[in-house]
């Protein structure tokens, strides 16, 4: 009687046995293929890096394919003429480098150590601190503006993303130069004002600030593309009536 | 006895592998600690068998508690934040290893 009790718990421990190894066998098969189909974070890291050289060497592209369009030779005297509006309205758009009188600017984070108290929020440059000074340069007759050679365009954005700041969706970080084309005086003294923009910036945040006018400045052109997806132009026709 | 227990073994091993559930990830590791439990009290059931000390209520008892208990262990570990998953499997691997070796030696002896 006790033999045969002992048999079956036994057999009944085999059983249970057998069908955790089993199951514990399949779980853990089933994991590593699950593993081994996940592309792992180093093939990411490299793709990303692939793909960030590929979307540089795509944006240079567009910026040579673009000087060539607009260097295009023409014999037609229309031609010539649309082509001298298109230049101009292509250097307007940031779609052209332009070169010529103006003044860079350079801001950067305090550099004084953070004292107990003090809000470390307050020594670093923001978002809005460069939308500030952009749009004074702007008040101050800049006809072409970029930030860490980010071209500021009609479509570009200036916004902060956690510890950078993005310009035209690239990452852009301290020391921001910013180089404006425009009267050196005008913009000098637009931004050097007392009680303006980088006033402030440099006294009440201490802001390193450096402001230097010069006779040629180079501005990058956008090497992204400006896409219209939802306006039209209003015929003439249309605004006549 | 020995051809009747491989049999429940096989007969395990197939109709794990043909349910048709898969345990969760979340399980599979608390369920893996709770199979070195038993995998030691089997191997233990075996050396006091041959010992000729085995007693059913002991290899039973053993046998459920000890596979909860492993496995609860290591589930309390995880709440806590201590690996305590780990102490089950020295401990268990350990008395593994001290079976086997046991009966090996009844077998050398046997034989």
């Amino acid at each position: 009687m006790d033999n045969k009790g002992v048999k079956i718990s036994f057999m009944l421990a085999c059983l249970v046995l057998g069908i955790l190894i089993a199951m514990q066998f399949r779980a853990t098969a089933s994991y590593e293929e699950e593993y081994r189909s996940e592309p792992r974070t180093e093939e990411l890291v490299t793709q990303l890096a692939t793909a960030l050289a590929e979307r540089d060497a795509l944006a240079q592209e567009v910026v040579r394919l673009r000087e060539k369009l607009t260097t295009f030779e023409t014999n037609d005297e229309a031609m010539g003429q649309l082509q001298s509006e298109l230049i101009t309205a292509n250097m307007l758009n940031g779609l052209l480098p332009v070169q010529g009188p103006g003044i860079i600017i350079t801001v950067n984070d305090n550099p004084n150590a953070l004292h107990s108290g003090e809000n470390p929020n307050d020594g670093l440059v923001h978002d809005y601190d460069l939308v500030e000074v952009v749009n004074e340069l702007k008040a101050s007759g800049a006809e072409a503006i970029s930030i860490n050679d980010e071209r500021i365009t009609p479509l570009t954005e200036i916004r902060c993303a956690g510890p950078t700041i993005l310009v035209n969706w690239y990452k852009v970080v301290p020391p921001f130069k910013i180089r404006a084309i425009g009267d050196p005086e005008i913009l000098n003294s637009g931004l050097g004002m007392r009680g303006g923009v980088l006033y402030k910036l440099q006294n009440s945040y201490g802001l390193e600030i450096q402001m230097e006018m010069q006779e040629n400045i180079e501005i990058m052109a956008y090497s992204g593309t400006l896409k219209m997806e939802y306006s039209s132009p209003i015929t003439t026709q249309e605004t006549a009536e | 006895m020995v051809m009747l227990s491989i049999f429940c073994l096989l007969l395990g091993l197939f109709v794990g592998f043909q349910v048709p559930i898969l345990l969760p990830a979340i399980y599979a590791q608390y369920v893996s600690i709770a199979l070195l439990a038993a995998l030691d009290t089997v191997f233990g059931g075996v050396r006091s068998m041959m010992e000729g000390v085995f007693d059913n209520t002991i290899f039973i008892s053993g046998f459920i508690v000890n596979s909860l208990l492993a496995a609860g262990l290591a589930w309390l570990g995880d709440q806590v934040g201590v690996e305590l998953y780990l102490a089950a499997v020295v401990v268990f691997g350990a008395r593994l290893f001290q079976n086997l070796g046991m009966i090996r030696r009844y077998l050398l002896k046997k034989y």
